[in-house]
């Protein structure tokens, strides 16, 4: 007796507390893309010591997030590969980035300190594509006068997973290269000509170390939190560019989004003097005619403070948060686009 | 003699005596009865649910291939090529990637679990054999993905800078076998995969053999000693024709680890899917690929492209095992006909 009443109290005590957090908090969830997680949990944090309302983000992939999305079973979805435009209409859904990133090939290169060599995006595909096969092939030592270049073999390292790094990475190297186009293509995953797999940063990061004359491709934040030895590679103005904050941030701003339908637009070799050509953007997916506008409103309301307050934490964890007018321009088509079953705007 | 005799007697007669004092109600053998019943009921539910989810993983694995099926055909399992981003899949690499890497875990793993068991059970002092025994069962107990880490950071380079150059200079010269061992010495690749999957194997083929080894009659044994056999003979002639069921067991046991195995091997195999006649450049297993692919494959013909994947693995397994079985029957009718 004694112990059905205990635990009719618990119950009653557990049900007012989920009522009264309910009515307090609202919980949203997203899912998808692993490279932004870190940024998003960031976020989430601050946004619930502020506002109370909770964001609960599981990075299981990009693939993983679109499916999800599909499915409704999350509030958004989240993909480093921007879907097209009519693959967007196919399934009612819109669009928009939220920070920047972008790849840095690294090297492991006896005496070679980072940023000591250059590259260019033809000579990156001819690597990858297995035609360029030493380090001291011509197409390689005329970049680099004066740099001491060894006759080692070039041992090519790629992601072994799908992930939107590989998509930023073969994405640029399909614009520079029709060869790579035609014969590799983009995507999450691709079929390699050439080289081993790593898994995740960490695993190509490892293989790029562990073997000497290997050349791979990471994440910039986590090529420069590993003090990896990066290269320089030259952008569409003919530069040669450092990664860092300031030339993601220029790639960025010399991007056309107002002119790209469903803002379907991949960052890399972008015009500028400064911007840095291996550069892309995340992306958030949400449906247009929402079901419970309510929900929405709240996912919306995250990023809206996202893109107002976050930028600093965004820095701190070493991602490029987006421009301003950018971010009007994403306000905007939230306005134009996301609706409620009666048509009426949920972003007001 | 008799005296005895009446002895045992005396308690047939009084055994007997001792429950008829008391009777059972009715009611209560019902209930006895009862729970009986449930009892087997129950068990049968567990038994039974083992075979309903094997049906219910085999339908949903082939429900999910079905469009690849349909898109590949047999096909599947002859080409190598694998082109995510215009959709042609096919098996072969992963599929002689995973037969490959278990071929040489079992090829190391046997011979030395071999020695092992034999050596803890025949040769050791016997203060030796506990500790041993333990140090075995705790590599068991080591967390694949520690395996992969210590393979990746410590085993690879060693086996890149020592041992990978003079084994492509020497075995790599030989005509035929030769092809098997060139390639750059990048300490990564199906060999190391192999060779880090025998590690694991190890201590699950040596427990089991060890402890089939110690269940032979020591009568047998000594039998044997007494005729003037040698340590070697004891063990090929009788320890192991009376424990054949129980080793093909741990061989089996440690094959099925070293097919499914994916972390280790996604950190030394290379995940590359190419197909080589060399097993020290990187190759891919059906394990490792799944692991490293399922998270991001976009489309519905990569998904349905990695389940059959997940089908070919399993019908691996089943057919492993049934082969096993099979070749235990014949060894047994053998023996029938030999006796």
């Amino acid at each position: 007796m004694y112990v059905s009443r205990f635990l009719q109290r618990f119950a009653l005590l557990i049900a007012l507390g989920a009522a009264s957090h309910a009515a307090l908090a609202v919980d949203i969830t997203g899912a998808g893309a692993t490279f932004p997680y870190p940024i998003y949990a960031k976020w989430a944090e601050a946004y619930k010591a502020k506002t109370g309302n909770n964001l609960n983000y599981q990075s299981i992939g990009s693939g993983g997030g679109i499916r999800q999305i599909q499915n409704k079973t999350v509030d958004f979805g989240a993909s480093d590969m921007p879907l097209k435009p009519e693959e967007l209409d196919k399934s009612g859904l819109m669009q928009f980035p939220t920070v920047v990133g972008g790849d840095v090939p690294v090297v492991n290169l006896p005496g070679i300190k980072p940023g000591e060599i250059k590259l260019t995006g033809p000579v990156l595909a001819d690597i990858y594509l297995g035609k360029i096969k030493k380090w001291n092939d011509s197409a390689l030592t005329s970049l680099n006068p004066g740099v001491k270049l060894p006759g080692q073999d070039i041992t090519v390292v790629h992601r072994s997973d799908g992930s939107g790094t590989t998509f930023i990475w073969v994405n640029y190297l399909s614009k520079v290269s029709p060869e790579w186009k035609e014969k590799v293509g983009e995507g999450t995953s691709v079929n390699w000509p050439a080289g081993v797999g790593g898994k995740g940063n960490e695993g190509v990061a490892s293989y790029v170390q562990r073997i000497s004359g290997a050349i791979g491709y990471v994440e910039y934040a986590y090529a420069l939190q590993n003090k990896l030895v990066h290269a320089l590679v030259k952008n569409r103005d003919g530069n040669f560019v450092a990664p860092n904050i300031e030339s993601f941030r220029a790639a960025a701003a010399g991007a056309q989004w107002d002119k790209a339908p469903g803002m379907y637009l991949i960052l890399t070799d972008q015009s500028g003097k400064n911007s840095w050509p291996i550069s892309g953007a995340t992306f958030i997916l949400v449906y247009r005619s929402q079901e419970k506008p309510d929900r929405a409103k709240e996912v919306l309301k995250f990023f809206d403070w996202a893109y107002a307050d976050g930028d600093k934490l965004a820095m701190e964890l070493d991602y490029v948060p987006l421009p301003d007018s950018v971010v009007k321009l994403i306000q905007g088509s939230w306005k134009n686009e996301i609706k409620d079953p009666s048509g009426k705007a949920v972003w007001q | 003699m008799s005296a005895v005799v009446t002895k045992v007697q005396g308690f047939a007669q009084a055994a007997p005596a001792a429950p008829m004092s008391r009777t059972i109600p009715d009611a209560g053998l019902r209930k006895h009865y009862r729970l009986d019943q449930l009892f087997r009921h129950v068990t049968r539910f567990f038994a039974f649910l083992v075979l309903l989810l094997l049906v219910g993983i085999l339908l949903s694995l082939v429900i999910g291939s079905l469009p690849s099926i349909r898109a590949f055909g047999f096909g599947f399992f002859l080409t190598s090529e694998w082109n995510p981003v215009t959709e042609q899949f096919g098996a072969l690499v992963p599929i002689v990637g995973t037969l490959a890497t278990s071929a040489i875990a079992l090829l190391i793993g046997i011979p030395v679990s071999f020695g092992i068991a034999l050596f803890l059970t025949e040769l050791s002092p016997t203060w030796l054999r506990r500790p041993l025994g333990t140090a075995i069962e705790l590599l068991a107990a080591i967390p694949s993905i520690i395996y992969g880490m210590w393979g990746l950071f410590v085993f690879a380079p060693v086996f890149a800078t020592y041992v990978q150059p003079v084994l492509s200079s020497t075995l790599g010269a030989v005509p035929l076998v030769g092809v098997l061992f060139r390639g750059p010495p990048m300490g990564i690749g199906v060999l190391t995969a192999g060779i880090i999957l025998a590690i694991m194997v190890i201590p699950f083929i040596a427990s089991v053999m060890r402890d089939v080894f110690e269940i032979v009659p020591a009568v047998l044994k000594e039998s044997a000693y007494a005729l003037g056999s040698t340590t070697w003979e004891v063990v090929w002639n009788v320890v192991l024709p009376y424990t054949k069921v129980g080793v093909m067991g741990g061989v089996m046991l440690g094959l099925g680890r070293a097919l499914g195995e994916t972390m280790a091997v996604t950190f030394v195999i290379g995940n590359a899917h190419r197909l080589s006649a060399s097993i020290m450049v990187p190759g891919n297993s059906i394990a490792s690929a799944l692991a490293n692919e399922f998270t991001e494959a976009v489309g519905d013909l990569y998904l349905s492209a990695l389940i059959e994947l997940g089908l070919v693995l399993f019908f691996i397994t089943f057919v492993v095992l049934a082969l096993s079985k099979l070749l235990l029957l014949r060894l047994a009718r053998r023996e029938g006909r030999m006796t």
